[in-house]
């Protein structure tokens, strides 16, 4: 198993290098337009905040697996873990702000230890999609979360699992030996408890991330392609495939730079900028919280350590006047969230 | 003097020979779009024609483009191996194929 980026103190465990990099090169001598130029070209500079609409809980960066493009450098080696008093704070925040989805992330979410105790408190608040991002292996790791199928399905959890392709070697390879079994095996068991069956409120989404340095294909084609393969070979169902860019940060920046791949990467994300996804960007409606409580714009700026623009900075600060209309922070990573068909968390946003 | 005949930056430029005759670009690429639509094939299964063709032509732009189209719509290297041995079966067979031309021309001349 390959080690997290901080525990090989890689030059690229700090955020400031990333983003050095990321203005840097070809950026800063023009041959590639900044993404703050690129969307001023479309009158869409600055990007504001609109309504939350999407609370998304970076529970902790603790991972049972390494995957080689993981863009938080989550692994098991990362102990950085929510506590439950900032759960407890975010559960206050829940209620009064109206979003109609929280979504749990990680890490393997399900690795914190009150985990448990946060879904049973939150699924009593009544918002309206309650996401968990599971890696699928966390159900297969151990003992005591063989069960996990079940509780989801008590607290009607709604399961996105990634999933990057339907072949073990193409798995492997970017999320670790064995994951593609292990990945089958907790499908099947949450197939089995009723989750992804056509008409089931049970609702089962897969992720599919590039295994390279390659945009991801036509999402409709892709979704067709997984449900009849994973049908064919081992009787899965789910209902919907996201296709997410990778972007070019942490350890799939790290694999950018070693493969001598950035540049080309990066030609290719400007190349493939489309004005309409900057419109439904997932940071215009989504308010990312790290582990330790504070705030971002995504999941993807927590990592850069990126902060809101706004004097609301933690979550035991949350007001809405003060985050809504906020002015987005943005970086040429942001290119990854507006190539093509555009990416967030949801997939395609176009 | 340019140092290669091929430069890669001119894949992206493709579309550019429509300058010279737009009636006639405007048609092929009209055409070329509406070739690679999901049809009685999948687009997917037209990728891979694509890929195999493009080595049968040797063609570095097509090979460049086929495979990183094939990366992304998620087709193995175990498919595009496959694929590009059935290009090479076919263009081997057709070549030995004319053994039966030579065979003949031999067994009508020699004594």
């Amino acid at each position: 198993m390959i080690k997290s980026l901080h525990k090989r103190e890689s030059e690229l465990a700090n955020s400031k290098r990333q983003l050095e990099i990321l203005s840097n090169g070809i950026f800063q001598s023009g041959d590639l337009p900044k993404f703050a130029e690129k969307i001023s070209e479309t009158g869409q500079f600055p990007l504001k905040a609109k309504k939350l609409e999407i609370l998304q809980v970076n529970v902790g960066y603790m991972c049972n697996q390494v995957c080689s493009h993981c863009h938080v450098d989550a692994g098991p080696d990362r102990k950085e873990i929510m506590t439950r008093e900032t759960m407890q704070q975010i559960l206050k925040v829940i209620e009064k702000t109206g979003a109609h989805t929280l979504d749990l992330t990680g890490g393997a979410p399900e690795m914190n230890p009150n985990f448990r105790w946060f879904v049973e408190e939150a699924s009593k608040v009544g918002v309206k999609d309650f996401i968990v991002r599971s890696n699928l292996t966390i159900i297969r790791a151990n003992k005591k979360h063989h069960d996990l199928p079940e509780f989801f399905k008590q607290h009607n959890i709604h399961v996105v699992s990634s999933m990057p392709h339907w072949t073990k070697g193409k798995t492997d390879k970017q999320r670790g030996d064995g994951v593609f079994d292990k990945s089958i095996q907790a499908l099947q068991q949450l197939n089995a408890v009723g989750y992804g069956m056509p008409g089931s409120s049970l609702k089962l989404d897969l992720v599919y991330n590039p295994s390279g340095a390659f945009l991801p294909g036509d999402q409709a084609s892709m979704e067709k392609d997984f449900k009849k393969a994973l049908l064919e070979d081992f009787g899965i169902q789910f209902h919907n495939l996201f296709a997410i860019t990778n972007l070019p940060i942490s350890r799939f920046l790290d694999y950018l730079i070693a493969s001598e791949n950035y540049e080309d990467y990066m030609y290719a994300l400007v190349e493939a900028y489309n004005p309409a996804a900057v419109a439904n960007v997932m940071c215009t409606n989504t308010l990312s919280v790290s582990w330790d409580g504070y705030l971002y714009d995504c999941d993807f700026n927590q990592m850069l350590q990126l902060p809101v623009n706004s004097k609301a900075k933690h979550i035991s600060d949350y007001q809405t006047e003060l985050l809504e209309g906020r002015t987005i922070a943005i970086s040429q990573h942001c290119y990854g969230c507006t190539a093509g068909a555009g990416s967030s968390c949801q997939g395609s946003v176009t | 003097m340019q140092k290669t005949y091929y430069d890669p930056a001119d894949l992206k430029k493709f579309g550019k020979i429509s300058e010279w005759n737009e009636e006639l670009g405007a048609k092929f690429f009209e055409y070329y779009g509406k070739v690679f639509e999901e049809g009685a094939l999948s687009a997917r299964e037209k990728s891979l024609i694509a890929l195999a063709v493009a080595h049968t032509i040797q063609c570095p732009y097509c090979i460049d483009a086929y495979t990183g189209d094939g990366l992304q719509r998620g087709i193995t290297k175990e498919e595009m191996m496959e694929a590009l041995h059935v290009a090479a079966a076919i263009r081997g067979g057709a070549s030995l194929v004319h053994g039966v031309q030579m065979m003949n021309k031999v067994n009508k001349l020699d004594m």
